[in-house]
């Protein structure tokens, strides 16, 4: 009996019956090496509204590769990438520079593992805050002012401390200016690349459960990279396994964990068990 | 009666176990339909495959062979092969699994974490928190717990938690797998009084029992797991 080679996993991307919403994301063959290394083989992923998509895999797997696209930091050398957003029609890897950076700043917000990547941390966190909106077209003080308490409220930052600069602040409460950045307009997608690893345990507690009464109380379409499987299994409707720049099983989270399919899937959710 | 809520065809089920080379098989060619309001009582030995009968069905599990037709409103969908987002907008308002055990978040109170189903069905806030007070009163967890985080809970405080919040909202079909085990009388009484409830409501059940006496006036059917490919069902 051969058990080895798994069949591949591509159930979602069959149409789905009852629900008849579009996708917010849908990203076809992406395929991207630097130099030797194959960081993305021929990925596929669909993320529907306000579901939170989990991405889990070795390091160098291609995680934060895959979320950089996403983001439209950087593109692949191949690849079909739409998000459901007002005039964007087309392969948004096609864009210029110019206008990704535009899409990026409404559209999609992003809470990285180091807030140096996402933050500048000698400005006031509300100024960081701020320089978001701006993009947005925003320019009366008072209004910037109302609509960032509002990204801290809900990413429930003490309001007193607004206008302390990050690097004052906490890892914990960095990561909640960095969510407060990313939720100010409100974005289509949020992208969180391990939002809590390196903060202590009760602390990264709290975060994720900020998260998950925001998912609660107005549904956010979010994936999320993690090392760790207990955050993946608290936060996750469905989750992504990769392996060496490939999607090796896609499932919903409980059957990730419970049922894994593929040889690496087992053996990863096995060693953490 | 009209059309059968749930058809099950030759269902088989199996895992491999990569690291061990090996393949345990669960249960095979298992055939039944189900109608609305009925209830199916699952049999068998330990270990003969009725926890992952019922895993299987709700899709934690992977189905290997055969189909399982569920009557959605928009039409019948074969759950073995449906997409994940239908399974999950399906989990939301149609099939629930009540398990003992309480996933707790830390940071949830035990009355939000009741409510949470019902906010995700659109309930406001308020409304949503009454209901789930009054179905924690009802299995017996004491109020002073309402607002505490179930995280520090005993066991049996957790488990009536966790049937408050499995059903507070009434689903079409109920997956129960062994529910009412280390239940106090109390509590195991007020479940079997909120299942007779949802049977007449018409929500369909398949529940695995310790004890099949408990719910002896539910059952309408019976099915029998056996060891070694065919099951039996008796009516
Ligand atoms: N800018 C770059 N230049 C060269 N190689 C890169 C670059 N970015 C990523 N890589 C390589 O691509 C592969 C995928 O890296 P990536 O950062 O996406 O992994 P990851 O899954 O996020 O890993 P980790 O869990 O360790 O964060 C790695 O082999 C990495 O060394
Ligand atoms: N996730 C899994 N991976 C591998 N094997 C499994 C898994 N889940 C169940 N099994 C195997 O499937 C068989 C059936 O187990 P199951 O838990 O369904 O039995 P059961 O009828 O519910 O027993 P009990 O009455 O003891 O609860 C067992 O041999 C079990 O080891
Ligand atoms: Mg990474
Ligand atoms: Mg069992």
């Amino acid at each position: 009996m051969n058990l080895i080679e798994s069949p591949p996993f591509k159930r979602d991307l069959d149409a789905p019956k009852l629900n008849c919403t579009e996708p917010v994301l849908t990203m076809r063959s992406v395929s991207h090496r630097f130099g030797d290394v194959r960081a993305l083989n021929n990925v596929d992923v669909t993320v529907y509204p306000g579901e939170v998509l989990g991405i889990v895999g070795e390091s160098g797997s291609g995680k934060s590769t895959l979320l950089r696209m996403m983001n439209l930091e950087d593109i692949p050398d191949q690849g079909d990438y739409r998000l459901a957003i007002p005039g964007a029609t087309q392969n948004l890897f096609a864009l210029d520079r110019f206008a990704r950076r535009m899409l990026r700043a409404r559209h999609i917000g992003i809470v990285y593992q180091n807030p140096h990547l996402g933050l500048l941390m000698r400005n006031s966190s509300s100024g960081n805050v701020a320089e978001r909106l701006l993009i947005s077209g925003e320019r009366r003080f008072s209004a910037l002012r109302s609509r960032a308490r509002e990204a801290f409220d809900a990413s429930e930052f003490p309001l007193e401390r607004m206008d302390a600069p990050p690097i004052e602040l906490s890892g914990g409460m960095q990561q909640r200016v960095q969510l407060a950045k990313a939720l100010a307009l409100e974005p289509a997608l949020l992208l969180l690349d391990e939002p809590t690893t390196g903060l202590d345990v009760s602390v990264q507690a709290m975060v994720l459960d900020t998260l998950k009464r925001l998912q609660r109380d107005r549904p956010i379409t979010m994936v999320l990279v993690s090392h760790d499987l207990g955050v993946i299994r608290t936060m996750a409707d469905r989750v992504i396994v990769m392996r060496r720049g490939r999607v090796v099983e896609e499932g919903l989270a409980d059957q990730i964990f419970q049922d894994p399919q593929h040889a690496y899937t087992q053996s990863l959710v096995h060693a953490k068990l | 009666m009209s059309q059968p809520l749930l058809e099950v065809e030759n269902l088989s089920k199996h895992f491999d176990v990569h690291h061990l080379d090996q393949r345990v098989f669960a249960f095979s060619d298992v055939s039944f339909r189900l109608f609305p309001g009925q209830f199916l009582l699952l049999r068998g030995c330990n270990g003969v495959g009725k926890s992952t009968l019922l895993r299987t069905l709700y899709r934690s599990y992977v189905p290997k062979h055969g189909h399982i037709w569920f009557d959605a409103v928009e039409g019948r969908i074969d759950l073995a092969s449906a997409a994940d987002v239908d399974i999950t907008a399906l989990r939301r308002r149609d099939i629930g699994f009540v398990t003992q055990f309480l996933v707790a978040r830390p940071r949830v109170a035990a009355d939000e974490l009741v409510a949470e189903p019902l906010r995700l069905a659109g309930w406001p806030q308020d409304r949503a928190l009454d209901e789930a007070r009054r179905w924690l009163g009802e299995f017996g967890v004491k109020r002073e717990l309402w607002r505490a985080y179930p995280t520090t809970f005993s066991g049996g405080e957790q488990q009536k938690v966790n049937l408050a919040r499995a059903l507070v909202l009434p689903q079409r079909l109920l997956l129960l797998d062994e529910p009412t085990a280390s239940l106090d009388a109390g509590a195991r009484h007020a479940l079997i009084r909120r299942l007779g409830a949802l049977k007449a409501q018409g929500v369909a059940m398949i529940g695995v029992f310790h004890h099949p006496e408990d719910v002896v006036e539910l059952i309408d059917v019976q099915l029998t797991l056996a060891v070694k490919e065919m099951a039996d069902v008796a009516e």
